[in-house]
């Protein structure tokens, strides 16, 4: 049934719907309202048999889900942003140790300078924790897609991590549907561990491995990333069969079959693309785009497959390597080896900066007319960037950038250095 | 070990009892037949280690209280490591271990599992050494306690992070030579502070049960395993466990230590209930602390030629003041 409501809130209620038996969290924006949402639906009596455990950080938000999960139980977790770097020790541990914990993150800038706005570099800062990352294009696909994340998790023994566009999905109100209690149920089975700690059968995880087997323990992490790129389409399609939609899987095209030109992107800034590209089709421009679902494994072979026919390609990515440029682009170069064709990076939407249709159109006009350079920053204030770099070259004192830039826009008084 | 088999345990000593002269039911539960083995024979610890001593004690006991329905967490450091060398392991119970700082939250998640599927017949315990708990995990163990979680949190204290090649911690004794507080110069070992009294600590956040002991005295420990098995919720045991490696003492001087420590009054064996002091181990012979001090090389800049009496005197005012302090 579909009902006008936000983002956080059908995310809380599908999360509920999957029954998870320990739910564990530590306040970050934007991740708030879900974590709130699912407090109110445990303290209300809707899941019988949970435990929510209220921490003192996000490190013990994902320790806490650790001990759960190896003791049986199905736990979930929600963070953002610094909140995600703060667990990562934990982070890399769930997934060594194959615990299918699901978490959700509101996708959020890493500071400094401190921000709580919306992009990609908290997540892909993770990207190699052995987490499966999935990233929801919209609200619905955003609930959908952790229906699906207990089951990939639980099938594999592997920890999930659903990324949504914080604000942007978790705090915008949309007609969602999300799926009843008892389709769930059919849909996802209990949690039965591969593992757990037991009395009954006592077992030793998270021994201390030498050179002698460690590397072969990395590939065996490795080659279940790689069965998830078959679990993942499966779960999809499964979910397709029961609820009627398609959601998820590893990579979606848009108007891509005859487009010269593909626009590769994750997350929910593909709305504005597929229409900047519909206008563009208008016009008689051959361009397309593709949708990645699934980041982490990352599909290679799905990505080459789409790609092969373009003459182009720009990779949009809302998340910056400092010091060599894009993350999803040298991905996506990855999966072209061999393949001539032109590759563009763009930056964009970096600390939440609106990523609009009219920057959009001229973004993909100077791509399709190869008058991009191989790395552009969309709608970047160079004016700025200029000044802050020559008052820096004059021998000033470095300072923080932040604070300097902000005294020129007069946003901040004081002395400038 | 089969159950038949007689386990010969003498425990000798000033003032200590022998469990030969005891009547069976009033023996340690190391001296049974039936013990547990939770930390089995044939891991790597030094000669001499008193964590593994304290381990097998407490998790004995534990594993005894709780009818063999026991699941473990365990911190990084000595413990995990000489106990699991791949593909070995010593435990004879479910046990994990996550990362260093994480081992009071992994049994909150332990316990929180137990809750949701209605398992309350399986009990918790989380351990770790000096750095893992009172350092490294202590913001964890606080939220723990904080919670009331259902865990006893053991802390094998032996006063430095001994895993890494012996650096001070926040529970190292002022002058004490670590390996980054080198009596060079003019600092003579580590510095006089106030110190991380991590069992006050425990007590100040109000839970139901706050204990310390030290691996001289099986009996007393044991019984307080029992105490906390007994208890709900947060629980918290300050074990005191000599290193002969990082402490530069004789190997067969762990006991001896363990003992002298208490003697001295630097180390108050008491217990805990809801946040109030409930019981003290009286001191039987009252120890001036050199004698604990001087078997131990980690204090050897104090005393010679180039000693620091000044310093030792300092000491002994500490355990003079523990010994008001806590009426021992």
């Amino acid at each position: 049934m579909l009902r006008q409501m936000e983002g956080s809130a059908a995310v809380a209620e599908a999360v509920v719907a999957c029954r998870p038996e320990v739910v564990c969290a530590y306040p970050i924006s934007p991740q708030t309202h879900i974590v709130e949402g699912i407090s109110d639906l445990v303290r209300a009596g809707e899941l019988e048999r949970c435990e929510y455990v209220t921490v003192e950080s996000e490190f013990a938000a994902m320790s806490v889900c650790i001990g759960a999960s190896a003791a049986g139980a199905r736990a979930y977790t929600a963070t953002a942003s610094q909140g995600l770097l703060f667990m990562a020790e934990a982070l890399y541990n769930a997934a060594g140790l194959g615990l299918p914990i699901v978490m959700t993150l509101a996708n959020r800038a890493i500071g400094p300078p401190i921000n709580i706005w919306n992009d990609h570099s908290d997540s892909m800062s993770q990207r190699d924790s052995g987490w499966i990352q999935l990233y929801a294009e919209t609200n619905q696909e955003a609930v959908d897609l952790h229906v699906q994340a207990f089951k990939i998790a639980e099938r594999l023994s592997l920890p999930v991590m659903v990324c949504m566009d914080g604000f942007v999905l978790t705090h915008a109100f949309e007609q969602i549907d999300v799926p009843e209690r008892a389709a769930v149920d059919a849909f996802l089975p209990p949690f039965e561990p591969a593992q757990a700690l037991d009395p009954a059968d006592p077992m030793t995880i998270g021994a201390m491995v030498g050179p002698e087997a460690f590397a072969e323990v990395k590939y065996l992490a490795h080659a279940k990333q790689m069965q998830a790129l078959d679990t993942i389409p499966e779960v999809a399609a499964e979910f397709e069969a029961a609820f009627g939609r398609p959601s998820g899987g590893l990579a979606r095209g848009y108007r891509i079959e005859d487009a010269e030109t593909v626009v590769v992107a994750l997350g929910s800034v593909l709305g504005t693309i597929e229409d900047t590209i519909d206008a563009m089709r208008e016009d008689g421009v051959a361009i397309g785009a593709l949708a990645l679902k699934s980041f982490r494994p990352f599909p290679l072979e799905e990505v080459r497959a789409a790609l092969q026919g373009a003459k182009r390609v720009l990779v949009l990515e809302k998340a910056l390597a400092v010091g060599v440029g894009g993350i999803v682009a040298a991905n996506v170069r990855m999966a072209l080896s061999g393949l001539s064709l032109h590759g563009y990076t763009a930056i964009a939407g970096l600390g939440g900066r609106p990523i609009t249709g009219p920057s959009l159109r001229g973004l993909f006009d100077d791509a399709v007319a190869d008058r991009l350079e191989p790395l552009t920053f969309l709608d970047m204030d160079w004016e700025r960037v200029e000044a802050e770099l020559k008052r820096l070259a004059a021998g000033g004192r470095s300072g923080a950038h932040a604070e300097n830039i902000l005294r020129e826009v007069g946003v901040v008084a004081g002395r400038s250095h | 070990m089969s159950a038949g088999q007689r386990i010969r345990y003498y425990q000798v000593g000033t003032n200590a009892v022998g469990n030969r002269l005891l009547d069976p039911e009033e023996r340690t539960v190391q001296a049974r037949t039936d013990r547990s083995n939770a930390i089995t024979s044939g891991h790597r610890a030094c000669r001499g280690c008193g964590e593994a001593l304290g381990a097998r004690y407490v998790l004995d006991a534990a594993m005894r209280a709780s009818e063999g329905k026991l699941v473990a967490a365990n911190a990084t450091g000595c413990l995990e490591v000489f106990s699991t060398p791949f593909p070995e392991s010593s435990w004879q119970l479910p046990w994990i271990h996550s990362v260093f700082g994480n081992a009071p939250a992994v049994a909150s998640g332990i316990a929180a599992a137990q809750r949701a599927k209605g398992r309350e017949d399986v009990r918790v315990i989380g351990q770790g050494g000096d750095g893992g708990t009172v350092d490294i995990g202590f913001g964890c163990l606080s939220g723990m306690f904080e919670r009331n979680d259902d865990v006893l949190y053991v802390c094998y204290d032996n006063e430095a992070y001994m895993n890494t090649g012996v650096q001070r911690s926040g529970a190292t004794p002022p002058a004490a030579r670590t390996a980054n507080t080198k009596p060079i110069g003019d600092h003579p070992g580590n510095q006089f502070g106030q110190g991380k009294d991590v069992p006050r600590i425990a007590m100040a956040h109000g839970i139901p049960y706050v204990a310390t002991g030290t691996v001289a005295e099986p009996h007393d420990l044991e019984r307080k395993v029992e105490t906390a098995m007994g208890m709900r919720g947060a629980r918290y045991l300050h074990v005191f466990v000599p290193c002969p490696l990082g402490w530069g003492s004789a190997s067969q001087d762990t006991i001896k230590l363990a003992r002298l420590v208490k003697e001295t009054g630097l180390f108050p064996v008491f217990e805990a209930v809801d946040g109030e002091v409930t019981e003290v181990s009286k001191i039987r012979r009252r120890t001036p602390v050199e004698e604990y001090l001087k078997p131990q090389r980690r204090y050897a800049h104090l005393f010679g030629e180039h000693g620091h009496p000044e310093i030792v005197e300092r000491l002994q005012a500490m355990a003079d003041r523990n010994i008001e302090e806590y009426g021992l």
